[in-house]
């Protein structure tokens, strides 16, 4: 047998961003295993005594670093036996189940094992551990955190880029620098970009942990988010710490009135190449058991620098969820990743946050790109700068708060200006730098940074260093803001300073809403079944569903009327019109509204040019067109049927107002049409004027080859149908049953005689 | 004494309770204070007693953890930044390679600045880095 020929659909698949991912198969030897390796251990644990001296099949004496921490601080020796004891499944079902509450279930994981715990989560579908997440997440309102930072480290646009992202509703703005030695200048730009509009958004600048608890200090920060953590010893060492020094550091943070969360997320040692050839997750839930162990508040976890590596194994989105639902249910604020862009697919990208946004997250994104991709420090995200009116309008899709507010163009005119005038207000007051004006506006227009005439990289070390060195805090920028005149700016910053020394955003799952605490303390998410936990305030609701460029059934007329009403009427009745007799004839029968309230096609032609061109197609296949209107119907088929049986030949033309038209035959039945053109929007004058034609070849008795009109494959209801919908409306609204067809004369001149 | 949880937020329950470390009340930290310069470091910086009451706070929310890290927050307070930033750097692997400096910033922790949960942190680091050869240099 001949090979068989290549189907070419292949090479276009092969075409598409999609397959610039890559896929893996699974292989645990290499590390490659989501939820299960041979390699995981079986879950378990012995006390002796009071004392934990077995988890996961290992004795006390081969514990590793981690092991020893989760054995010490996280288990809880009076859970450890009935937890354990208990049946995964079992477990699995009341995760899911709406009357066992979310305390009784923290309380089980606290007698958990890392295999324990990954044992229940592996029972569950994607669907099921969507929905025990959005019933374990810690804080009721959900929230979203934004990346702002460019590839010149210029304080200017990051001081106007934060000023956006504060408006669009991001809670926490995350910030690092291309160069290192710009961190006290990006950390004081954002700390003034954030301080414009409504205030009460946490900041943080991510870098080496000394230097970055030294911003911190300052007041330049107001968390940290870079404490990570690893699922291996190895790893972990490589990594530079131990649980003990990260122990020791997070109470470094908290003791500077600074909140922290850890990082951790499936497939990190896999990229740090000490995988144990252990499954992605039960590495994960040790980092989480260590987490809680250590006593931070929460975690940006759900893959994060792994998160590409992690999606190109099978089940690896559903892993993703999965170590999300682990991280909530040890009671630990989740920043639930979505973070790291994991595929150039759309499809993918829009799949991978639906079930974050349904569900709701403490912060959907532990990192959405505010910026444009390529300005993105971090890499680019899930969602970028570019994309964010995508992710506004699912949250419309779905009524669900995703954290981000849509916003106007004057808005964020308004809001870049302050902020850009605001920071060079300080510049100048703390004698840091000389802002022109050129340069300042360059910025407010920018979309990114390949766009501005601003500060050069070298320029803001010498910024960034004249703070570290001379010391200033976030006290000299409220100084300097209050002088200047940037009060509301400065009663901004100085809710961050009182926030921190009440602690009071040290407590789980913190963020700041009309400058007052959201916790999971005193918002704590009690979902417990339909219309429990987080719903939208009808406030809320029409923030969300205000995106932009949205039509209305005014907006949509107020574009149809555009003809000069005063003009005389090109369509001119006649008298009720009778059967012709001409075995040549087409009748146009013409829809209620068309010419009069209605004056183009969905594809913009002018009624004018499209009953043109059809009057002359039908002279150019030897017919004579007679124009009717018809009142009693509006609907194609009926308008063309109505048309062919006043015609002389049998043969007539029905046409709406936005351009739907139809070839039909006396004897026909009324949705049995000869030709139909009903996509209007990309139906051209050409297209009516071969209709024309060949409804005149018709009537002649012959047979001529139909008109298609092509398609592209577009969207078309998307494009039009709100408009269709509208203007058709229109058109229903003037049918009157009783009413005869009429004769029209078109009264266009020489040229437009029929 | 009242449950805990009811003095949460303390910003807005109890804001005579939030003292900063230089023993400045909440209400005293305002834009003319600020603007007149009466504000310094030390008045934006929590306090250790503050610290202390969000440690009682999360263990009443059944958040035990969570309250002890912020027990051993408190008794950093006073610690300067620089024991800090050092007592960091010891901890890591690798940059002691001999358990009895370790232990001695322990005692210091103790003795000094009386933090007995930070030096009880340390010690169990001591020992577990020992087993695990944790000591060994690293560059």
């Amino acid at each position: 047998m001949n090979d068989a020929p290549g189907w070419r659909r292949f090479t276009e698949w092969d075409a598409r961003p999609l397959r610039n991912d890559q896929f893996a198969r699974d292989d645990p030897e290499a590390g490659f295993a989501t939820f299960s390796s041979p390699w995981d251990p079986s879950p378990s644990a012995r006390l002796e005594g009071g004392r934990i001296v077995e988890i996961d099949g290992k004795p006390e004496a081969e514990f590793d670093i981690l092991d020893t921490f989760i054995a010490r601080h996280h288990l809880d020796p009076d859970v450890l036996q009935e937890a354990m004891a208990m049946d995964p499944a079992a477990v699995a079902r009341m995760l899911v189940d709406i009357n066992v509450s979310r305390d009784r279930l923290e309380h089980l994981a606290r007698g958990m094992t890392p295999a324990k715990l990954v044992s229940v989560v592996a029972t569950m579908s994607a669907l099921e551990i969507t929905f025990a997440y959005s019933k374990m997440r810690q804080r009721r309102t959900p929230g979203n955190q934004a990346h702002v930072t460019n590839a010149k480290d210029d304080p200017l646009q990051l001081a106007a880029d934060s000023a956006t992202a504060v408006a669009l509703g991001f809670d926490e703005i995350e910030t690092t620098m291309r160069v290192a030695s710009n961190a006290w200048a990006n950390a004081l730009a954002c700390t003034v970009g954030a301080a414009v509009g409504r205030g009460g958004v946490l900041f943080q600048c991510s870098i080496e942990e000394a230097e970055e608890l030294r911003i911190g200090l300052a007041g330049l920060s107001s968390y940290a988010e870079t404490v990570s953590v690893y699922g291996t010893e190895q790893a972990f060492v490589d990594g530079d710490d131990t649980p003990w020094s990260k122990t020791f550091l997070t109470a470094a943070y908290a003791s500077r009135g600074i909140k922290a969360r850890c990082t951790s997320g499936a497939s990190s040692e896999l990229l740090m190449g000490f995988h144990q050839r252990q499954s992605v997750l039960y590495l994960e839930a040790r980092c989480l058991c260590l987490q809680r162990a250590m006593g931070v508040q929460g975690t940006q976890n759900g893959g994060i620098d792994g998160a590409p590596l992690t999606a190109s194994m099978a089940g690896g989105l559903r892993e993703l969820m999965a170590e999300n639902l682990i991280a909530v249910w040890l009671g630990l604020e989740c920043a639930s990743g979505n973070d790291t862009r994991i595929s150039e697919s759309e499809i993918r990208v829009g799949a991978k946050i639906t079930p974050y946004l349904l569900a709701g997250s403490d912060l959907v994104c532990s990192g959405f790109g505010s910026i444009r991709k390529y300005d993105n420090t971090f890499n680019a995200s899930l969602f970028n700068g570019e994309e964010i009116e995508d992710y506004l309008v699912l949250q419309r899709d779905f009524e669900a708060d995703g954290g981000l507010t849509p916003v106007t163009e004057e808005q964020v005119a308004a809001v870049r200006m302050r902020a850009l005038t605001a920071i060079r207000a300080v510049f100048e007051e703390l004698g840091l730098a000389e802002v022109s004006e050129a340069r300042l506006l360059s910025v407010a227009v920018a979309s990114g940074s390949r766009e501005t005439e601003s500060f050069t990289v070298g320029e803001v070390t010498r910024i960034s260093y004249a703070i570290r060195d001379r010391g200033l805090t976030a006290v000299d920028v409220v100084q300097a803001l209050a002088r200047r005149g940037f009060i509301h700016e400065a009663e901004n910053l100085l809710l961050m300073l009182r926030q921190r020394v009440s602690g009071d955003y040290l407590q789980t799952s913190a963020i700041l809403r009309n400058g007052r605490v959201l916790s999971a303390l005193n918002d704590p998410n009690d979902y417990h079944g339909p219309g429990s936990g987080y719903r939208m305030s009808e406030a809320r609701w029409s923030e969300v569903r205000e995106i932009r460029n949205i039509q209305t059934r005014d907006s949509v007329l107020a574009n149809e009327c555009r003809h000069d009403p005063t003009a005389a009427p090109w369509l001119v009745p006649q008298r009720i019109a009778a059967k012709g007799v001409d075995s040549h004839e087409v009748v146009i029968g013409v829809s209620p509204a068309f010419g009069i309230q209605i004056n183009q096609t969905t594809a913009g032609h002018d009624l004018i040019d499209v009953l043109m061109a059809l009057t002359q197609g039908v002279r150019d296949g030897g017919g004579k067109p007679r124009v009717v209107r018809i009142h009693h119907t509006a609907d194609t088929s009926f308008l063309g049927l109505t048309a062919a049986r006043l015609s002389g030949s049998g043969y007539g033309i029905g046409i709406q107002a936005k351009g739907t038209a139809v070839i039909h035959r006396a004897d026909r039945a009324p949705h049995l049409n000869i030709e139909l053109f009903s996509n209007t929007p990309v139906t051209s004058l050409e297209h009516y004027r071969a209709m024309g034609r060949n409804a005149a070849l018709y009537a002649s008795g012959e047979a001529p080859e139909p008109i298609v009109v092509p398609v592209d494959g577009q969207a078309l209801g998307a494009r039009y149908h709100v408009r269709v919908a509208l203007l058709y409306a229109i058109e229903t609204a003037l049918v009157d049953p009783n009413a005869e067809p009429i004769e029209l004369l078109l009264a266009l001149g020489q040229e437009g005689r029929p | 004494m009242k449950n805990p949880l009811e003095l949460y937020p303390v910003s807005e329950r109890a804001p005579e309770r939030a003292v900063s470390a230089s023993g400045l009340p909440l209400e005293q930290l305002t834009l003319e204070e600020v603007v007149a310069g009466r504000i310094g470091a030390r008045d934006i910086t929590i306090s250790s007693q503050v610290l202390r009451l969000q440690a009682q706070i999360a263990r009443a929310a059944g958040r035990e953890t969570l309250a002890r890290n912020i027990e051993r927050a408190a008794e950093l307070v006073t610690v300067p930044q620089e024991i800090i930033l050092e007592t960091y750097e010891m901890m890591r692997p690798g940059r002691v390679t001999d358990p009895v400096v370790l232990t001695a910033r322990a005692e210091m922790m103790r003795r000094k600045y009386g933090a007995t949960n930070i030096a009880a942190l340390i010690d169990e680091a001591v020992a577990v880095y020992t087993r695990r050869g944790l000591f060994r240099r690293r560059y």
